[in-house]
């Protein structure tokens, strides 16, 4: 038997099991984003707020997330939530360990989102008669989403690589699926080749999207460009005033 | 065109142990454009953030329309800037917001208009400030004094009692500084009561009727337009002029 099997590697990458398995790493890593995400906005916004209790909490939130490693976080959530009877199957279990992860490092990039848009903008639409929540919503979040773009798709991209860490608590994800088959049969060549391509395919197409939304957000004139993905992107903004 | 409509009286402000403004006493009546001026540093932006509550005041007293609004609680606070109009040096419209939306953001969220009929308004008022093609540029596609323009447009949009105009033209090529200033002429002249920081003393000749002079958080001298000018003014007055003119 060769070392390496065309063949074979042909059958795993176009196999139910592998397919599944990336859809699964695809959805774990886009759900624990968005979770992240919706984490990173809220408690960004919360660091403006004046009172100092809540400023605290959040910055204790980020140092216990960002101090310690993931793969503690999710092994925690796994094994340490069913002694005080949470028991959550282990994709939720995905989920909530990397989404809470995730969300420490979205705090950080939506703040110098937020921080990036000059306090010259605040004042002027304090001056319009905003309120502090309203100046949020409308001015300034609309310009921080836009900045964070970027680094937003880093972490995607980062995070579809890191959601390999959760075949340690059984999620059936790519990494999980490519060593149990080559357990079977010691086809370790093969199997994580095409868990390796798949990984690439999926970071590909993801570099694609965000250079083309990051394109649309440069040139708002182009008119079918803007239509489509930046008007998506930005729903928040222009489904406001229009 | 007597009754005033914003007073400072004995208006203090200080940031730690900088006293920026030390006892200033000013009042503009309905209808009046009252030009500010001064040398850097002489507490002349601080003043006007003050008067729409954008800084709280250390002492003093503030009246619009006769009331006391210096220590208002926050939402009351917001109330007043609602009718009080604020131009500043770097325009600060909304990036991410066509001019016309600029204009129209605050009725619509504010004041909760429809936004067909906020719309409405924003058009009309970017005619009003010669902009009339405008309505769906955005910000970075517009020259600076066009930007300037929708920011007068943005501020008129809350029909307020009173602008207050922050060097507004201090960012702009000198060939654009005209046509802002010639749209902030014809509102004074339409009776908008203007409160107006500038070193444009030609504005000042034309349009305002009185201006005081600050230096150093005191108001060093005022007069009606004419006398100001005259030659009458203090040496420290006349060095000043001398100095912008330059």
């Amino acid at each position: 038997m060769s070392i390496f099997s065309p063949h074979l590697m042909l059958d795993y990458l176009f196999s139910f099991s592998f397919a599944h398995a990336a859809l699964v790493t695809l959805w774990i890593s886009l759900a624990s984003l968005l979770v992240g995400m919706l984490i990173g906005l809220l408690l960004a916004a919360g660091q403006e707020v004046p009172w100092r209790i809540v400023r605290g909490a959040i910055m204790g939130y980020l140092w216990l997330f960002r101090g310690t490693p993931v793969l503690l976080q999710l092994v925690f959530a796994f094994n340490v939530l069913p002694l005080f009877h949470i028991v959550l199957p282990a994709e939720a279990c995905a989920v909530l360990a990397l989404g809470l992860n995730e969300g420490a490092y979205m705090t950080e990039i939506m703040r110098s989102g937020i921080r990036a848009v000059g306090s010259g903008q605040r004042t002027a639409a304090r001056a319009l008669g905003l309120e502090e929540r309203q100046i949020m919503m409308w001015v300034v979040l609309p310009q921080a989403l836009r900045i964070v773009i970027p680094p937003i798709g880093n972490q995607f991209n980062g995070m579809l690589k890191l959601s390999a860490l959760v075949s340690v608590i059984g999620v059936q994800e790519l990494l999980l699926t490519a060593d149990q088959t080559a357990s079977m049969n010691f086809r370790f060549l093969e199997t994580l080749t095409v868990a390796g391509i798949y990984y690439l395919g999926m970071t590909t197409v993801l570099m694609v999207i965000q250079g083309l939304i990051e394109r649309a957000c440069q040139k708002r004139r182009g008119a079918t460009l803007k239509a489509s993905a930046f008007r998506l992107l930005s729903a928040a903004n222009f489904g406001a005033v229009r | 065109m007597t009754r005033p409509l914003l007073e400072g009286i004995a208006l203090r402000k200080s940031y730690g142990d900088d006293d920026v403004l030390k006892g200033v006493d000013l009042k503009v009546c309905e209808g009046e454009c009252l030009v500010m001026i001064g040398p850097s540093g002489s507490g002349k932006s601080t003043l006007l953030k003050c008067l729409n509550l954008l800084e709280p005041i250390s002492a003093g007293r503030i009246l619009f329309q006769g009331r006391e609004i210096a220590h208002l609680r926050r939402h009351e606070a917001v109330a007043v800037r609602r009718r009080i109009g604020m131009v500043f040096q770097s325009f600060e419209l909304f990036q991410h917001l066509s001019a016309e939306d600029n204009i129209a953001l605050a009725r619509i969220k504010v004041l909760k208009e429809e936004s067909g009929r906020a719309r409405e308004l924003a058009r009309h008022l970017l005619r009003k400030v010669h902009l009339p093609d405008k309505a769906e540029m955005y910000p970075d596609e517009l020259s600076g004094g066009q930007q300037q323009r929708v920011a007068i447009a943005r501020a008129l949009a809350m029909q307020p009692a009173l602008m207050l105009y922050d060097e507004p033209t201090s960012a702009l090529d000198p060939e654009t500084v005209g046509e802002v200033l010639d749209v902030m002429q014809e509102l004074a002249e339409e009776g908008m009561t203007s409160i107006v920081v500038t070193h444009e003393m030609s504005f000042a000749r034309r349009a305002a009727d009185r201006v005081i002079f600050l230096d150093g958080g005191r108001i060093a001298h005022s007069g009606a337009t004419d006398e100001f000018f005259s030659e009458a003014a203090p040496a420290r007055v006349a060095r000043f002029l001398g100095r912008i003119r330059a």
